[in-house]
C-alpha cells in the first residue's frame, strides 16, 4: 500500500512547528502505524532529514506511550486499540494520513509526536495510591473482596496512562484518567482509608495542571485503547461530591 | 459541613453548582408548562390561577428571586468553564473527528445564550409588559388582570409566535444534552443508567418542546382565543 503522511514536525518546545508532507510507499498491510512511520524515519534517514520523533515502547497495546493523533482520532479511527497496535489494512491505499501530537495545555509538545505527560505523573503523585508498609506479599484472600467489586476496580484498572482521554476531549479534560485512578482503588477495601483525601487532592493537582473541565460529551471512552467507560467519571463525582462535606484538599490552607 | 470557596474554584465543584442551577430551572419549566396549560381550560381558569400565584407576594418573591440566584449561579459557572476549557487546548487540531458527541452538547453555550436572549424578551413581554404593552391592559370581568386576552392576542400575532417557538426550541435543545449532563456531573448515574437518564432527558426536553409550542400554534390556528 502507498500512502502519503501530512506529519507534524517541531524541533523542540520553541519551535513554531508545521506539517510536512512524506510519502509512505510499499506499506504492507499488517504493519502498524507505528512500524509505518519506522519505515519513513528509515527513508528519512537515508536522505539525512531527521527523523519523525514519536513516543513508543512495549508495542503490544499496554505501556500507554504511543501517544499520537491520526486522521483526527486518538490513536486513529479503529476503537480500542493503541496506535501500536492500528494495523494499516484499516487505511485505503493511496490515503492521506494526517498525523499529529496530543494538544493539551497541560501536555506541551517536547519534538514532532512527542508531548510532556508528566502532569499524569503529578496527579498520581498527589494521592493515586495507598499507604502500606510494604513486604511479603500478603495472603489474597485474607481481605475478601466481592466478585463485582473485583471487577469494576480491574476494568477501571485497565487505564495504560496514555493520555487518549485528554486529546479526545474537545476540553482537554483529564476527567477520565483521574476517574479511572481514583475508581479501581475506591472499589477497593485497601483504598478506603484514604478515599476523600486521594479523590480531593488529585483533582485540585488535575486543576492546577491546566486541564479542561468535563461536559460530558463522552469523546474519551470512544478514544480510549482499553474502553474505559465514564461511569467512572461519575463515581469520580460522587466520591468528590461527598468528600468535599468533610474536608478539604491538602494544598487549600485557607477556607 | 458545607464546603468553602476552594470548592468554588474546583473544577468538579463549579460543575456540580451549573448542573444543581440547571436543574432548578428544569424544575421550573416543567412546574410553568403546567400552569401555562390551563390556557386551554379557557379565560376563567388562567385567570384565576394567575390571581393565585400573585395573592401570596411572599411566595412569588420567594421564588422569583430563587429562580434569579439560580440563572446566576448558572450564568457565572458556565461561562467561567467555558473560558477555562477554551484555555486548556491553545493550539488547535488540524484534523478533529468526533465519535461520540451531540450537536446539542457542542452548541450548549451557544443555545444557552439564545435561551438568555428569549428569556429576557418573554420577561419584558408578559412578566413587565413593556414589549407589547398593547395586549396587556385588558382586566376579565371580575376585574382581575386578563392574562388568557393577554396570551392570545399576542400569540395571534405570527411574528410574535414565532418568535416563542425558536425561543422554546433553544430551550429544549439546550435541555436536550443538559438534564442528562446534569445526572452525570451530580454522580446520579451508573455503568446502566447513563444512557437512560441521558434517553430520559431527551424525551422530557421534547415532551417540553410540544408542551410549550402547542399554546402559540393553538392560537395561531385560531384552536384557542
Ligand atoms: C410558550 C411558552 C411560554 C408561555 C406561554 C409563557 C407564559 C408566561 C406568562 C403568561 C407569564 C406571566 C405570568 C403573569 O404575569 O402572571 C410568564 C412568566 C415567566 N416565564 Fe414564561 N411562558 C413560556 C415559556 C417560558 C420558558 C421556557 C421560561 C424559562 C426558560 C419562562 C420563564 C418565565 C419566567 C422567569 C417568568 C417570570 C416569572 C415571575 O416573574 O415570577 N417562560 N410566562
Ligand atoms: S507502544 Fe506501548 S501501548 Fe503502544
Amino acid at each position: 500500500m502507498n500512502f502519503t503522511l501530512r506529519v507534524w514536525r517541531q524541533k523542540n518546545a520553541a519551535d513554531a512547528g508545521r506539517f510536512e508532507m512524506y510519502e509512505a510507499k510499499d506499506v504492507s498491510p499488517d504493519l502498524s502505524a507505528l512500524e509505518m512511520l519506522d519505515l519513513v524515519n528509515d527513508e528519512l534517514q537515508r536522505r539525512g532529514v531527521d527523523p519523525i520523533a514519536f513516543d513508543h515502547d512495549c508495542r503490544e497495546g499496554i505501556c500507554g506511550s504511543c501517544a499520537m493523533m491520526i486522521n483526527g482520532f486518538a490513536h486513529g479511527p479503529q476503537p480500542a486499540v493503541a496506535a501500536c497496535q492500528l494495523y494499516m489494512r484499516h487505511f485505503k491505499d493511496g490515503e492521506t494520513i494526517t498525523i499529529e501530537p496530543w494538544r493539551a495545555r497541560a501536555f506541551p509538545v517536547i519534538k514532532d509526536l512527542v508531548v510532556d505527560r508528566s502532569a499524569f505523573d503529578r496527579i498520581i503523585e498527589a494521592g493515586g495510591y495507598i499507604s502500606v508498609d510494604t513486604g511479603g506479599a500478603p495472603e489474597a484472600n485474607s481481605i475478601p473482596v466481592p466478585k463485582r467489586d473485583a471487577e469494576e476496580a480491574m476494568d477501571a484498572a485497565a487505564c495504560i496512562g496514555c493520555g487518549a482521554c485528554v486529546a479526545a476531549c474537545p476540553n482537554a479534560s483529564a476527567m477520565l484518567f483521574v476517574a479511572a485512578k481514583i475508581s479501581h482503588l475506591a472499589k477497593l477495601p485497601q483504598g478506603q482509608a484514604e478515599r476523600a483525601r486521594r479523590v480531593l487532592d488529585m483533582v485540585e493537582r488535575m486543576d492546577q495542571e491546566g486541564f479542561g473541565h468535563c461536559t460530558n460529551h463522552y469523546e474519551c471512552m470512544a478514544a480510549c485503547p482499553k474502553s474505559i467507560h465514564v461511569q467512572f467519571i461519575a463515581q469520580l463525582n460522587r466520591d468528590y461530591l461527598r468528600a468535599a462535606r468533610t474536608r478539604r484538599p491538602s494544598g487549600c490552607k485557607s477556607d | 459541613m458545607v464546603p468553602g470557596l476552594w470548592f468554588l474554584r474546583s473544577s468538579i465543584g463549579k460543575k456540580a453548582l451549573m448542573a444543581a442551577s440547571g436543574l432548578v430551572l428544569v424544575g421550573f419549566v416543567m412546574a410553568h408548562l403546567a400552569g401555562n396549560l390551563l390556557i386551554y381550560g379557557g379565560p376563567s381558569a388562567l385567570n384565576a390561577y394567575a390571581e393565585k400565584l400573585r395573592h401570596v407576594p411572599a411566595l412569588l418573591w420567594g421564588a422569583r428571586l430563587f429562580l434569579l440566584a439560580a440563572v446566576a449561579v448558572h450564568i457565572a459557572t458556565s461561562v467561567q468553564l467555558a473560558i477555562e476549557n477554551r484555555r486548556a487546548r491553545p493550539q488547535r487540531y488540524r484534523l478533529q473527528r468526533s465519535a461520540e458527541t451531540t450537536l446539542a452538547a457542542r452548541t450548549m453555550l451557544l443555545s444557552g445564550f439564545l435561551v438568555l436572549a428569549y428569556l429576557v424578551y418573554h420577561l419584558l413581554h408578559f412578566t413587565f409588559r413593556t414589549a407589547h404593552p398593547e395586549f396587556s391592559r385588558a382586566t376579565d370581568a371580575l376585574g382581575r388582570h386578563d392574562v388568557y386576552a393577554m396570551v392570545v392576542l399576542s400569540f395571534q400575532q405570527p411574528p410574535i409566535a414565532f418568535a416563542y417557538v425558536l425561543g422554546m426550541a433553544a430551550v429544549c435543545f439546550h435541555l436536550n444534552h443538559g438534564i442528562g449532563s446534569a445526572a452525570q456531573t451530580l454522580g446520579l448515574t451508573h455503568e446502566r443508567t447513563i444512557r437512560l437518564w441521558a434517553l430520559a432527558g431527551r424525551l422530557l426536553s421534547f415532551a417540553l418542546f410540544i408542551g410549550y409550542v402547542s399554546i402559540p400554534l393553538a392560537i395561531l390556528l385560531g384552536l384557542v382565543g
